[in-house]
């Protein structure tokens, strides 16, 4: 390969947490962070699917920048000065997070994916031990309409993911949102029981994206639900190898 | 003005109730009404959910008897999915179920009756409990609290947790027999047989005390009620549900759960949150039975394990057959401990224990599905309908205290008829009121699918409904 044909990458150097890190121009806050041993917290973002900053939970301060950014739709620039875990990022999380647990119906001790729940684990990450905002308790449907799997309404925190992975990486786009704010929710096709979809195909990559018992596979009791998400860096990079 | 006398909160029972005595011209109780409190509506709001889900969800009706309801949820939700279980997953489940009535008949006996027999019906309330126990009869506390252990800790090593384990699941089981696990409960074996025995004995040396009580702790005739394996062995877990009449003579017997409809009518009551089922062809309220460890050992012929079997039929002498006395049920639940201990060692010893296949998978295959198991405290029917796509569209639960309900309030009328005169209360005569209702070590949580702490509150009320006084706990 002849090395003097690809473009150079532009190289910028930025503080994260008081340390000097370089980066891309090209890569997000959220990977640069990673890339150099930073946790920020996460809940919508999934390796492998593009970002939408819908959970706002890795909200980062930038010094000079009035509001607080996320850190997956951020992008580095040269002198930028980060805070990734400042008091006030941690009290917002934490409020985030309550706002989450209350919009729908938790309830973890009776979930299928409890103790394999993204949502649980990071509560306990960030010490959400109660919720202090009062709870919306709405009645919300099960969609147990499709073979193998189903949609739990109560228990979706409208991440996104799998939307994402059913247009992005099956090509499919059975899956969208419906609706405004906190009225929004997960539909198929045209607002369809998924049963009825006739564009899904039953891959399954959504349940498996799922952060939480929303998707689940059918037949599963309590606790069982264990989700496997680790085919998606995979296949993402495997489709662009091949396209 | 009436006197008040408050004692609270009541000590000893499950969940919240109050009792109402009401006084005729003479002075003399008229009647007598057990009343129950809470309302908590599980029925209401399983709607919707995926039967998966359900085991999980009626274990929350009570944290007391951790397994019941998941026993019988975990059967009803096999009955819909139309399954048999694989032969390893029945032993485990009735492993554990006999663990559970271990250690809540030894919660039952020793933490809850036992400041009653050991200390007296009459000894002061400030010291007559557990911690008065311990410091008067340490060697009978301490067995009471090891033997607890001994079943808490069998429930744990076979699910995962004491309380509300995920382990009992639609098919089956959700992991198999951990061989480390089987050896530490079988080394536990030696200790609670035991405990189990010398307390048998004890009870034994006791019980002609308390002759008093036995002739008015509810001592009548009724029918009862509970599940009996093959060959009228006593049995907790599965087998057909048989009624007998007073004199011990076969009334009927359900071969399949699903039947339960057509023999047990559930009457409302004003008065109370807890529902009275009844025999329905005697119709209401002369359908009085009784479920639990009295009416199971009444409707059995024998245990099948040689302890039990033996002490069973001292029981069965010097108690009479069937046993009609309520008092009798601490007797029994002493002879079902004995047992579910020998039962325990005789499982772990089956050589399929530590197989492997213990989860049968299936979709739902029936519209309609009931599951009948024995809690420690009487028969617990779980009756669900869902829709094509396996979620709940109705629930019917009926809980052993349910079943109990007509007849503790006879008890409690019994009693007070025994020991109230006048117009006013002493502690002795409360204490034996609560003491009929003990007996039946019922759980009010359950039974109301409630929530809320144990109280207790008795008023004496003249026939035009005026308070003449007023006991509460």
């Amino acid at each position: 390969m002849n090395m003097s044909t690809l473009a150079t990458p532009q190289v910028i150097t930025l503080q994260i947490d008081g340390q000097d890190v370089s980066a891309r121009a090209d890569e997000s806050i959220l990977d640069v962070a990673r890339e150099n041993g930073i946790d920020i917290p996460t809940m919508c973002h999934l390796d492998g699917l593009d970002p939408v900053g819908a959970c706002r939970l890795c909200l980062i301060e930038i010094e000079g920048t009035p509001k607080l950014l996320p850190a997956c739709m951020t992008y580095a620039e040269e002198g930028m000065r980060v805070l990734t875990d400042s008091p006030r990022l941690q009290k917002y999380r934490r409020t985030i997070l309550e706002l989450i647990f209350a919009e729908r119906n938790h309830v973890c001790s009776v979930c299928v994916s409890n103790g394999h729940c993204e949502l649980q684990n990071m509560a306990v990450k960030l010490g959400v031990s109660h919720v202090t905002v009062a709870y919306r308790y709405p009645k919300m449907e099960v969609d147990s309409s499709h073979d193998r799997f189903r949609l739990d309404h109560n228990r979706c925190i409208l991440c996104t993911r799998c939307v994402r992975v059913c247009d992005a990486v099956e090509g499919a786009h059975t899956k969208d949102v419906m609706g405004r704010g906190v009225l929004s929710a997960i539909i198929h096709d045209l607002n369809e029981p998924w049963g009825d979809s006739d564009t899904c195909t039953s891959c399954g990559k959504c349940v498996h994206v799922c952060p939480t018992g929303a998707l689940v596979e059918k037949g599963t009791a309590s606790s069982e639900m264990a989700k496997r998400t680790q085919f998606l860096p995979y296949l993402t990079r495997m489709r662009e190898h091949h396209s | 003005m009436a006197q008040q006398i408050k004692i609270e909160p009541v000590t000893r029972i499950e969940g919240h109730a109050k009792i109402t005595l009401t006084l005729g011209d003479d002075g003399k109780v008229n009647d007598a009404m057990f009343h129950v409190t809470q309302f908590r509506g599980f029925e209401k709001f399983v709607e919707g959910r995926p039967l998966t889900e359900m085991p999980s969800i009626t274990a929350r009706i009570c944290g007391i008897c951790p397994v019941s309801h998941l026993m019988a949820s975990a059967k009803a939700c096999d009955d819909l999915l139309s399954v048999e279980i694989p032969p390893t997953a029945v032993k485990l489940r009735r492993l554990m179920n006999l663990a559970q009535f271990t250690q809540s008949h030894a919660l039952s006996f020793f933490h809850l009756s036992s400041p009653d027999l050991l200390l007296g019906f009459d000894a002061d309330p400030a010291t007559r409990n557990v911690v008065g126990l311990v410091r008067k009869h340490p060697q009978r506390a301490a067995d009471g609290i090891k033997l607890r252990k001994f079943g808490q800790r069998a429930i744990e090593l076979l699910g995962g947790k004491r309380v509300h384990p995920a382990w009992l699941v639609p098919g089956g089981v959700n992991k198999a027999l951990d061989p480390a696990a089987r050896e530490e409960i079988l080394a536990g074996i030696p200790q609670a047989l035991d405990i189990a025995r010398r307390t048998v004995e004890f009870f034994k040396t006791i019980v002609d005390q308390f002759h008093h009580e036995i002739d008015c702790f509810g001592n009548f005739p009724t029918m009862f009620a509970g599940l009996v394996a093959p060959h009228d062995l006593w049995e907790h877990y599965d087998g057909t549900f048989r009624f007998i009449d007073s004199d011990g003579i076969d009334v009927v017997e359900l071969n399949e759960p699903r039947e339960y409809q057509r023999y047990i009518g559930e009457a409302v009551e004003e008065f109370s949150y807890l529902k009275s089922p009844y025999y329905k062809p005697m119709g209401y309220p002369d359908g009085i039975y009784r479920v639990g460890p009295l009416a199971r050992v009444n409707i059995c012929k024998g245990f099948g394990t040689p302890l039990a079997d033996e002490e069973l039929a001292e029981f069965r002498q010097r108690a009479g057959n069937p046993a009609l006395s309520s008092f009798h049920f601490h007797w029994a639940r002493l002879l079902e401990t004995l047992h579910a201990v020998e039962q325990i060692q005789r499982i772990l010893e089956a050589p399929d224990i530590l197989d492997k296949q213990v989860r049968a998978r299936a979709r739902p295959n029936r519209l309609e599905g009931v599951g009948i198991s024995e809690a420690p405290r009487g028969s617990l029917i779980h009756h669900y309908k869902i829709d094509e796509d396996g979620r709940m569209v109705w629930a019917n639960l009926i809980i052993a205290t349910g079943h109990n309900n007509l007849s503790i309030n006879r008890g409690v009328l019994q009693v007070a008829k025994e020991y109230v005169d006048g117009t006013k209360l002493k502690e002795g005569m409360l204490n034996r009121v609560e003491a009929v209702v003990r007996t039946y070590d019922p759980c009010l949580s359950c039974s109301t699918h409630a929530l809320g702490q144990m109280a207790m509150k008795i008023e004496l009320t003249d026939r035009e409904g005026q308070v003449l006084d007023v006991l509460k706990r």
